[in-house]
Order: structure tokens, then C-alpha cells, then sequence
């Protein structure tokens, strides 16, 4: 959201600051001279009052300055914003519903006015812990295969597999679990088990988020096991040390802050994502009894209910937007904590 | 340490009784395998075991060409390293002496591109073909130009070589730990400190931290690129001060920029120039009647 805000906004920033130096320059066009680094005209010409440069330079950082600041103050205002807007609508509801009612109460029945969401918290959480149980390790050794074991032709092979893999639309992946998934664990547990089971369940949404959430551990724990000093490494082998120690005991403690940080971001990825889990997951508002039961997810609950609520229902989807913000706030919050780690 | 014509030589010894002997055989540090080899292979076995004298080639270095890609880094090095002596490899940038130690434990296989013609021998076995890689980095130790400890505690950085090559118990760790430690004269500085991170030492601790991590697994030889060149000049006395007490159970071969440091330390040194060996030959040598007008340039301080 953040990222797109800032992507509609960079093709605006880039004329303002574009046409006034330009307009500024063509009037001067000694300024432009050889020290400037413009490859038009500016060099043919003579050089003209040595002053003026300086003057438009300065100009010039000013204006920039500006424009980088009002990029990032927009970044700030739209968080500001959102966060007003989410608090101040949902907020209310939290107080008429009542905290406790609201976080713990395992009913949500908008019709009869009873609203808790803890089943849904409950889906939120067990969908994304099984997403991290299935994705973290594939994707920690994957990084880890990419970084250190790879030959250069398979990283050359693999690398744009997981850059695919973290572009496909989040509908697709679900549209992937639905015709693929859904049968398939329907049909595995009722040949193997005998179990007549639907097959939309936590364990199909988690399986399709681990899915999601590797490029994000990949890239981020590839990023940070890439980093580790190339002496360490050498320093370790000069003692004698075989490849793989080298880099299961040198090399990934030192990421390790980094690989931390990859799985916070990928426990936020998965925790926020709503339109593949809802098409698998089966979104019953009970609280789920087992990993082959239908769940619903705190996002879930919002997308699927948003439609059609008025009046304190639809705060109360706002205020189920709250308690995620508040997850969402906590996650990163971590993150930063495990970022500074990672510098000392 | 005698000498081997001090060292009495137990031919006569009766090999029947040898329990009775021992004391005498001991003093010779020969292990006595059975009882019928003959006098002639028990002189034999004596003389290998005797401990090597300072003159007894460690380090054989033999017809050594190395390419990176089509560039020619080494050019025919022939080069003997001695047994409990520093040797210092000098030169201006970009000569060699970086490559020719980094082949010495065969560092250089982790560049790509990067192969050799000719031999080195440790102990006259051919390090490429004769002896596990591992093995050979165990043996010849190495010490960086710029510190670089593991991002862990003291106490882990010295234990991981140790660690590495099967000491689990953690008495033997301690006591490795510690001997290493004491060996590189840290164990004062730091025996309160063996849990704090690595990266929160001095530089100058930091490098002898290497160093004492470097000694840990007991090598025999051991290779320091610039070990001072990133330190500040204390640093960088106590560390010479280090090295001249460990050539006496060591085998060290030191590159250097600093030419007063060479002539300092070492007691052989080997000028190189655009990847030719131009004059290697005692240190006092060298310096005060170099052979080749080249190297008494560079020690001049004429170019370089």
C-alpha cells in the first residue's frame, strides 16, 4: 500500500524537479558548463559569469531538497492517515462492543449482534504459524543453497524462479489452491486416513503461504548471509574447516540477525494476506479444532463481510482492521528490534 | 633439544626388555614398534624422529608458475622455507608474495580461474596431491591482514579450530583455549573476558586473537599476510614481539610491506618484483649486500 503510494507519487515528483532546472538553466547556459556534467551544448559555449553557476547550483539543491522532502512527508502523512482513520472508526465499535467481548468473545454473529472475533485471530495466527513451520526452512536453506553451495548456472536458473514466484498475484496462488490444492488434500487424507474432510482447511491456506512467503525469506536471508564478510569465511577455512562448516557454523550465526528479520517480514507478509487464504481456508467462524478444519482469518473476516455491513457491523470489520494494524505494528516492531541486533 | 650427535643412540639397547629400557628410549622419543627390526632401522627410525634442527627444509617450493585466467602471477618460484625460522616475503604491490603465501595452504583454489604448474612440498609431501586439503590448512595456519574473528566470543573463536577438528570434552577445550591464549600472550588481557563478543576487542586483540585462534589447532606452520599492516604501531610491536617467540615451535612465513619489519623479524627474506622471486637469502644479507641491483633499489627505498 505504502510501496504504491510512493510509486504513483515518484512520476510526479520527478517532472516538478525536472522542468524548473531546466527552465532555470536554459536561460543560463553557462551554467551548464563542463563541471556541470550536462553532455548539451553548455561545452561549446564560452564561459560566462563565473558566479552564476554557484547561484543556480545552489537553487538547484534547494529545489531537490524540496521535492525529497515532500516525498517522504507524503509517506509519513499516508501512514498518519491511515492509522487515524483506522483507529478513529473502529475504536468506537471496540468500546461498544467492549475489549474483552471483542477480542475474546468466540461468536460472531453480526444478524444477533454478537461480535468476537477470537475464532478469527485464532485462524490468523494458526494459518500463519503453519505457513512459517512449512515455508521458513525451505526457504532459510534455499538462501542458503543460492549463497553458498550454488554453482552460478543454478543460481542463474533458480534466481528468476523466485523473483516469478514473488511476482504471480496473490488471486492466483488461491485459484492455484483451489483447483489444485483443495483436491488434492481432499482426496490424500480420504484414501490414507479415511477421512471425509472438505479439504478448504488451515493446512491448505498454510501450505499456499508458505509458498508466498519464500521469496520474501529467500531474498531478505540470501541478502543478509551474502553480506557476512568473505573473511570470515576464509578465516574459518584457514583453520581447516570444511565448506559446510564454514558456513553452518561461521557464516549463518553471523546472518542470523538478518535471517530473523527475514522471518518477521515473511510472518508479516503471511498474517496480512487475504485473497488466497480466503479462496482455501474454508472461513467458518468457529474455532478451529484441528489443521484439516475450515478456519477463518482476521483479513478474511473484513473482505468477505465488507460488502453488505452498515452501522456498528461494518465498525466492528474496521475494528477487526484495528487488531491486524496492532499485529502488523507489533511484527515490525520486532523487526526493528532484530535489525539493530544486527548491527552491533 | 640435542643435537643429533648428543643424542644417544640406542642400538645396543635388547628390544626383548624394552619396558626395562624405557627411561633411556624415552629421553630419545622413539616409539618402538616390535622387536625384530635391526639395528640399522632403529638408527633409522631415530634419526626421522629427531626434533627438526633450524636448517631442516619445512617448506619446498619448486618450479611454481600460477595463472589467474591468462595472467601469470607467479613466475618459476624456487624457494626453501627452513624449519623454525621467519621467513618474510617482500616487494611492492601487486608482486606475488600475496599469492605465493596464499598458495602455501592452498587458499588460492577458492579463485576462480586461478591454477598452477610446478610443486610445493610440506615435509617433501606435494600439497595438491598428497595430503587432504584440510589436513594441510590444519598443519600451515594463516593469519589475514585484517583481523577477522568470528562474530562470536573470545572463548568460541579460539575453541572453533579445536572444535573443528573433533575435540568435543569440554576439559580439552578449556585447556586448548587457554594454551593457545597464553601462546599468543592474551590469556592475561582477556581470561576475564572469554565470553564478550570477539568485535568488541582492540584492533591489536583482535589480530592476536587470530593469531591465538590460528594456534589453537597446533600447526606447524604458520602463514601471516600483513598481519600488522592494518595496526597501530603498539599493536603492531607486541605482535612482532609474539612472533619471534613462536618461531620457536613454529614455522612462520610472514608478507610484509615494511621493510624495517622484514629486517626486524625475520631471519630469511625474499624479495619479489612483478611475480618473479628476485633474490631470497638471509635477511642480513638482504639488506646489507643485496646480490641484485633490483633489490638493493626496493631496500633502499628507491622505488616500491
Amino acid at each position: 500500500m505504502l510501496g504504491k503510494l510512493i510509486l504513483s507519487f515518484l512520476p510526479r515528483a520527478s517532472t516538478p524537479s525536472g522542468e524548473p532546472s531546466s527552465s532555470e538553466n536554459s536561460p543560463l547556459p553557462a551554467a551548464t558548463a563542463p563541471s556541470e556534467a550536462s553532455p548539451s551544448p553548455g561545452a561549446s559555449l564560452p564561459p560566462g559569469a563565473p558566479q552564476k553557476p554557484k547561484v543556480s547550483g545552489a537553487l538547484k539543491e534547494k529545489l531537490a531538497h524540496i521535492v525529497f522532502f515532500i516525498a517522504a512527508s507524503i509517506c509519513i502523512v499516508a501512514v498518519v492517515l491511515i492509522c487515524f482513520f483506522l483507529f478513529a472508526n473502529g475504536v468506537p465499535a471496540i468500546v461498544q462492543i467492549g475489549l474483552p467481548e471483542f477480542l475474546t468473545g468466540d461468536v460472531w454473529r453480526p444478524s444477533s449482534g454478537e461480535y468476537g472475533i477470537f475464532p478469527m485471530i485464532l485462524g490468523s495466527l494458526y494459518v500463519t504459524a503453519g505457513a512459517i513451520v512449512l515455508g521458513v526452512p525451505i526457504g532459510i536453506l534455499c538462501a542458503i543453497y543460492l549463497s553458498t553451495f550454488a554453482s552460478r548456472r543454478s543460481v542463474r536458473l533458480v534466481q528468476p524462479g523466485i523473483e516469478l514466484l514473488a511476482g504471480i498475484p496473490s488471486v492466483v496462488y488461491g485459484f492455484f489452491g483451489l483447483v489444485v490444492l483443495v483436491p488434492l488434500i481432499r482426496v490424500f487424507f480420504d484414501s490414507f486416513f479415511g477421512m471425509h474432510i472438505q479439504g478448504m482447511s488451515i493446512l491448505t491456506a498454510a501450505i499456499i503461504l508458505a509458498i508466498m512467503i519464500l521469496p520474501t525469506i529467500i531474498t531478505i536471508s540470501k541478502a543478509a548471509i551474502d553480506a557476512v564478510p568473505e573473511s570470515y569465511y576464509e578465516g574459518a577455512l584457514a583453520l581447516g574447516a570444511e565448506h559446510e562448516r564454514c558456513v553452518f557454523r561461521v557464516m549463518v550465526p553471523a546472518a542470523l540477525s538478518g535471517i530473523m528479520a527475514a522471518i518477521i517480514l515473511g510472518v508479516g507478509r503471511a498474517i496480512g494476506e487475504t485473497m488466497a487464504v480466503v479462496m482455501v481456508v474454508g472461513n467458518q467462524t468457529h474455532i478451529p479444532d484441528s489443521l484439516l478444519d475450515g478456519a477463518r482469518t482476521l483479513t478474511g473476516n473484513i473482505v468477505l463481510e465488507m460488502g453488505y455491513a452498515a452501522d456498528l457491523h461494518r465498525e466492528a470489520l474496521i475494528a477487526t482492521a484495528v487488531v491486524l494494524f496492532v499485529f502488523i505494528l507489533l511484527i515490525n516492531l520486532l523487526f526493528n528490534v532484530v535489525k539493530r541486533g544486527a548491527k552491533i | 633439544m640435542h643435537s643429533p650427535n648428543t643424542r644417544p643412540i640406542s642400538v645396543t639397547v635388547d628390544l626383548t626388555h624394552k619396558t626395562a629400557y624405557r627411561p633411556f628410549i624415552a629421553d630419545a622419543d622413539v616409539a618402538i614398534q616390535s622387536a625384530d627390526i635391526t639395528p640399522a632401522q632403529e638408527a633409522e627410525t631415530i634419526l626421522a624422529n629427531l626434533p627438526l634442527e633450524p636448517t631442516v627444509e619445512r617448506i619446498a617450493i619448486k618450479h611454481l608458475d600460477l595463472f589467474y585466467g591468462s595472467f601469470q602471477a607467479l613466475k618459476d618460484i624456487n624457494l626453501s622455507i627452513a624449519s623454525n625460522q621467519i621467513t618474510a616475503f617482500i616487494g611492492p604491490s601487486g608482486c606475488g608474495k600475496s599469492t605465493l603465501i596464499k598458495s602455501l595452504n592452498r587458499m588460492n583454489d577458492l579463485i576462480d580461474g586461478c591454477r598452477h604448474t610446478g610443486a610445493i612440498l610440506l615435509d617433501g609431501i606435494d600439497i595438491d596431491t598428497g595430503i587432504n586439503v584440510n589436513l594441510l590448512r590444519k598443519r600451515v595456519g594463516m593469519v589475514f591482514q585484517k583481523p577477522n574473528p568470528f562474530p562470536m566470543n573470545v572463548y568460541d573463536n579460539v575453541a572453533f579450530g579445536p572444535r573443528t577438528h573433533g575435540i568435543k570434552g569440554k576439559a580439552q577445550l578449556d585447556e586448548a583455549v587457554e594454551k593457545a591464549l597464553v601462546d599468543a600472550a592474551l590469556f592475561d588481557e582477556l581470561k576475564d573476558r572469554l565470553k564478550e563478543n570477539a568485535l568488541g576487542l582492540s584492533g591489536g586483540q583482535q589480530q592476536r586473537l587470530c593469531i591465538a585462534r590460528a594456534l589453537a589447532v597446533q600447526p606447524e606452520v604458520l602463514l601471516m599476510d600483513e598481519p600488522t599492516s592494518a595496526l597501530d604501531p603498539i599493536s603492531t610491536a607486541r605482535i612482532e614481539e609474539l612472533v619471534v617467540q613462536l618461531k620457536e615451535h613454529l614455522t612462520i612465513v610472514i608478507v610484509t610491506h615494511n621493510m624495517q619489519q622484514a629486517a626486524r623479524i625475520s631471519d630469511k627474506t625474499a624479495f619479489f618484483l612483478l611475480g618473479e622471486l628476485i633474490e631470497a637469502a638471509p635477511t642480513q644479507d638482504i639488506f646489507m649486500m643485496p646480490q641484485d641491483e633490483r633489490t638493493a633499489d626496493y631496500v633502499a627505498g628507491r622505488f616500491g
